[in-house]
């Protein structure tokens, strides 16, 4: 299966994006495809570098980095991120700022789609 | 609707009331967006959702974004198949006549409604889906 | 189908919103604050007792554990992660948010 992950709220407020990488984990685990994840919303939060949790907590941006290290196209929306002051330059690496487009286009290439939100 | 294995539906569904928070806002602009890709968009407003459509909301004294008067253009931009759930309307107390248009007829220029549904028919367009987007 | 919640019944009624809107075949599944419905003996109980007249019930087991939840509902299905990949393979998913 390809599946596409949606993402709508920032990290460690909410438990949408410890749920949607769980989820990868395991669809990576059993051998799926993950074809991309989008955030949008405040989850656009999710991968910036700047973050420094304490070293007994999860350190979200590093694990969606690290997705993105093993060729998972991570996506934040542009429209989203530049409301929020989310801009490249404070984007872990392996990540991408682009368009609403992509999810667009994830759509059309996936055979699932999921939303983690609020 | 013109089906066919190789085009997409997709449906977009709306259940938070429209200012509250940004769920509504943005719900909108990826509505836009995924309409001008080839797939078959549907938007779905239930439970709070019809909030979104009422008409009279002024965000003036707020000073947020007036974004709710796209939704009387969304034919403008091929978002044709827009739902209203009829019970959540009615347990809100809102008449059908206090939704706002969703644009006009290209042809005859009469205004163009939202189609309001029992739970029963929207079940049955979410059932026709390839991917559903919740906001 | 698969419906999936994650709210808690006793703060928000998105539980109740999606069962007017369930198949025979739908499978309802429930994970962050929404493993909450599957706890046994509550006020809100009788709505997942009601959904598994008709429906199979799944609950995450990660945010059960983490929530110390131990009399569950009879019959709700627990779920790890995987299976909950096996879930979406099977059916096109919405979540209520």
């Amino acid at each position: 299966m390809k599946l596409s992950v949606v993402v709508l709220e920032g990290p460690y407020t909410h438990e949408a994006s410890d749920s949607a990488y769980n989820l990868i984990q395991a669809a990576l685990k059993k051998g799926h495809e993950i074809n991309g994840v989008f955030f949008y919303h405040d989850g656009v939060y999710n991968v910036t570098k700047f973050m420094e949790p304490p070293q007994d907590d999860r350190h979200i941006s590093r694990r969606w980095m690290e997705l993105g290290e093993k060729g998972i196209d991570i996506v934040v929306c542009i429209a989203a991120g530049l409301r929020r002051g989310i801009v490249d330059k404070i984007q872990t690496s392996n990540v991408r700022i682009s368009g609403l487009g992509q999810l667009a286009k994830m759509i059309l290439e996936s055979d699932r789609v999921i939303v983690f939100g609020d | 609707m013109n089906e066919s294995s190789e085009v997409r539906n997709v449906m977009v569904v709306v259940r938070k009331a429209p200012h509250g928070t940004i769920y509504v806002q943005e719900a909108l602009e990826v509505m836009l967006i995924v309409a001008a890709y080839s797939m078959n968009i549907s938007v779905v407003f239930l439970d709070d959702g019809v909030y979104a459509l009422k008409k009279g909301q002024d965000t003036s004294e707020l000073g947020s974004k007036p974004f709710m008067s796209a939704f009387r253009a969304l034919v403008d931009w091929e978002i044709e198949h827009v739902y209203v759930d009829r019970d959540a309307l009615k347990n809100r107390g809102i008449n059908e006549n206090e939704l706002t248009e969703i644009g006009e007829d290209e042809n005859t220029g009469e205004p163009v409604h939202p189609q309001v549904l029992s739970h029963k028919e929207i079940y049955k367009l979410m059932q026709e889906q390839h991917t559903i987007l919740s906001f | 189908m698969l419906h999936i919640i994650n709210k808690s019944p006793f703060m928000n009624s998105a539980l109740e919103d999606c069962m007017g809107y369930l198949g025979s075949e739908d499978i309802v599944l429930l994970i962050e604050d929404g493993v909450y419905a599957a706890a046994a003996g509550t006020v809100k109980s009788g709505l997942i007792e009601k959904l598994l007249e008709q429906n199979e019930v799944y609950a995450l087991q990660a945010d059960i554990k983490a929530r110390g939840l131990e009399q569950l509902i009879k019959k709700v299905k627990i779920t790890d992660y995987e299976g909950f990949v096996d879930l979406i393979e099977q059916h096109t998913p919405q979540s209520w948010l």
